[in-house]
């Protein structure tokens, strides 16, 4: 009994955010909603939490940028200062605009690769993943919020018909 | 409406006066003529060994002299003379510094108001749907156009008549081969860098800018009247055609106002250097003045939205400017020629602090601060960041200036700080004159709406 799920579906963008703030305001848990492009402003109707990842960027970067420093000076300044044409290996400082490059990149690299590692991770995704949309319409032109049943079923279909759904499923799930 | 506050009024005219009085400390101190330049010299004598050796060997020779017959008279003479050269080179760089103190003020104030130019212009031709209700905000601050312009050009023909050393190619017998300063890499140049050509491509650039300044608020303010949008896209054009003028005159611009203060050296990328730099201080100072007339409660329809673009901006073309200046720096450092390197070298070992505290204050501590979302909505972080970017690029434009003027004499005393002062207090003054002079919200702008309830 407790595993059973109501799918409201939309066929509009607006209805489903004004459902969604409903839905809020009479204190149901959302489960998850299906939509086939972002919806601009649906996080905050839903009250999602910020996400972190530019901070995990930040400290990704600071990563990339200490490597990129470590690397350039254990090779070209402490392993084996050569005197390549001139330039200055005696310290690190004194030969650091020709690091930079290396540095910034490493930086970009750093940051922009281990986000998006993250990003996949935290978010589940990776090739042979098994596909999780309730109804394959939302990923075409539907939109659908997924909420829990305790009990109130009826109740919960006659709320959802009230929002504009266009359409009102109480689904099992395994 | 804007009403000019009174505080605000008497503080830009206290902000004048103690600059008047300070640029005029400055030129009634420096020294006349070399016995003045030796006292200096010996006075901070024991702060630089160069000076001291120079003059104790000197009076050592002179004691050979006295007590050998067969001294070499030649040596004593040569000795003599490098100590009258050295002498007034020093003269010249002394002289030169309230000089360049004002001018590096004064160019600073006019190029503000043109990176403020600049970007009004790019908002009009981009139809962004954020910025219009900043545009009288901007037009406000780019009044100080007309009379940075003035000030600028009578500084320039000072310099041509000869009042200052400031820029060394305007001296005099400099292309003549007869003459005993003549130096053949300027005469070289002549054809380019001659006083009545030079002062005529000033003219015609203040003058191209402030035609467009006029025109565009004089359309902007007729739009507010009119039935239809004709004057709204009759400023689309002119803002067109003007950021085609505006790229061409800015870089020729920084060769004859800056780049020829070294007439040695060259660089290629130098134009767009100077206005990244001049372009950041502007949206700083547009960032700073929405931030002042909102806290004051002019600007009802501004929120921390336009705030957060403003701050991002701030924050890009922050790390634009550095991108210039290293891309400068290290091409330069990298090849190590030596007719291009002395220009860094100079700026490495004499102006060691303000060359590299410039990269600091233009770029690490925005890039810290400003990176942070919630950081470009909140007013005192803003107006911090802003205070630290404005006076890095006046550092950035003293780096480029002064090593060329008064070389290691260099000092950020009364001359500097009074020129900033005596700029910013008439800066604040004819903005905010010009402020209050129209309403702050343009009324019949085609984006007007979008950017009332633009939110980010």
């Amino acid at each position: 009994m407790s595993n059973k799920v109501i799918y409201a579906i939309y066929n509009d963008d607006d209805i489903l955010m004004d459902a969604v703030k409903k839905t809020r305001a009479a204190h149901y848990h959302i489960e998850e909603v299906f939509t086939p492009f972002p919806v601009h402003g649906l996080d905050k109707a839903m009250g999602i939490a910020p996400t972190r990842l530019a901070i995990c960027a930040f400290l990704y970067g600071i990563c990339g940028i200490s490597f990129g420093t470590w690397m350039m000076n254990y090779i070209m300044i402490q392993d084996w200062p050569q005197d390549i044409g001139g330039k200055p290996s005696f310290s690190y400082i004194e030969n650091m605009p020709a690091f930079v490059p290396i540095m910034f990149e490493e930086t970009v690299f750093f940051a922009a690769h281990l986000m998006v590692i993250t990003f996949y991770m935290r978010s589940r995704l990776w090739p042979f993943k098994e596909a999780e949309n309730p109804d394959v319409r939302t990923t075409d032109d539907h939109f659908l919020m997924e909420v829990a049943v305790n009990e109130n079923e009826e109740e919960l279909v006659s709320f959802f018909k009230t929002t504009g759904a266009v359409e009102v499923k109480v689904i099992e799930k395994q | 409406m804007y009403t000019f506050s009174s505080k605000l009024k008497t503080f830009s005219f206290i902000l004048m006066a103690v600059g008047l009085l300070g640029i005029g400390y400055g030129f009634l101190t420096a020294p006349k003529d070399i016995q003045e330049v030796e006292k200096i010299l010996a006075a901070d004598s024991h702060g630089s060994h160069g000076v001291a050796k120079h003059e104790e060997s000197k009076s050592s020779h002179e004691a050979n002299v006295a007590s050998e017959e067969h001294a070499d008279a030649a040596v004593v003479a040569k000795e003599a003379a490098e100590h009258e050269e050295h002498l007034n080179h020093v003269l010249h760089q002394l002289q030169n510094k309230p000089w360049s103190a004002l001018y590096v003020a004064c160019i600073f104030f006019l190029l503000i108001s043109m990176g403020v130019l600049a970007f009004y212009a790019i908002q009009q031709v981009a139809q962004a749907g954020w910025s219009p209700v900043l545009f009288r905000v901007m037009q406000g601050i780019t009044s100080y156009l007309p009379v940075g312009s003035v000030l600028f050009f009578i500084l320039l023909v000072l310099c041509g008549l000869h009042f200052n050393h400031i820029f060394v190619w305007l001296g005099e017998g400099v292309t003549d081969p007869k003459s005993a300063n003549y130096d053949e890499i300027i005469a070289g140049k002549a054809g380019y860098l001659n006083f009545p050509f030079w002062i005529v491509r000033a003219a015609v650039f203040l003058l191209g800018w402030n035609l467009y300044r006029y025109f565009s608020r004089k359309n902007c303010l007729a739009q507010d009247e009119s039935t239809n949008d004709d004057f709204y896209k009759k400023n689309f054009k002119i803002s067109a055609g003007f950021l085609v003028f505006f790229i061409v005159s800015e870089s020729i611009m920084s060769w004859d106002w800056i780049m020829s203060i070294d007439p040695h050296w060259f660089s290629t990328l130098f134009g767009w250097y100077v206005f990244a730099s001049f372009f950041v201080s502007g949206i700083t100072v547009i960032a700073m003045v929405t931030l002042y007339l909102k806290s004051k409660g002019y600007l009802e329809h501004v929120n921390t939205s336009h705030i957060h673009d403003l701050a991002k901006f701030m924050f890009g073309i922050s790390v634009f400017w550095t991108y210039l200046w290293f891309s400068q720096f290290m091409l330069i450092w990298y090849a190590n020629i030596p007719e291009e390197v002395t220009y860094f070298i100079t700026r490495i070992q004499v102006y060691n602090l303000p060359f590299f505290g410039a990269v600091v204050m233009n770029f690490l501590f925005p890039l810290l601060i400003l990176i942070n979302t919630d950081f470009k909505r909140i007013t005192w972080i803003l107006v911090m960041a802003g205070t630290v970017i404005l006076l890095g690029h006046y550092i950035d434009f003293f780096n480029m200036i002064m090593p060329g003027t008064v070389g290691d004499q260099w000092f950020i005393g009364v001359s500097e700080i009074a020129s900033v002062l005596f700029f910013f207090g008439l800066f604040i003054f004819v903005v905010f004159t010009a402020l209050s002079k129209a309403p702050l919200l343009p009324k019949r702008n085609p984006f007007i709406e979008e950017s009332k309830h633009f939110h980010y």
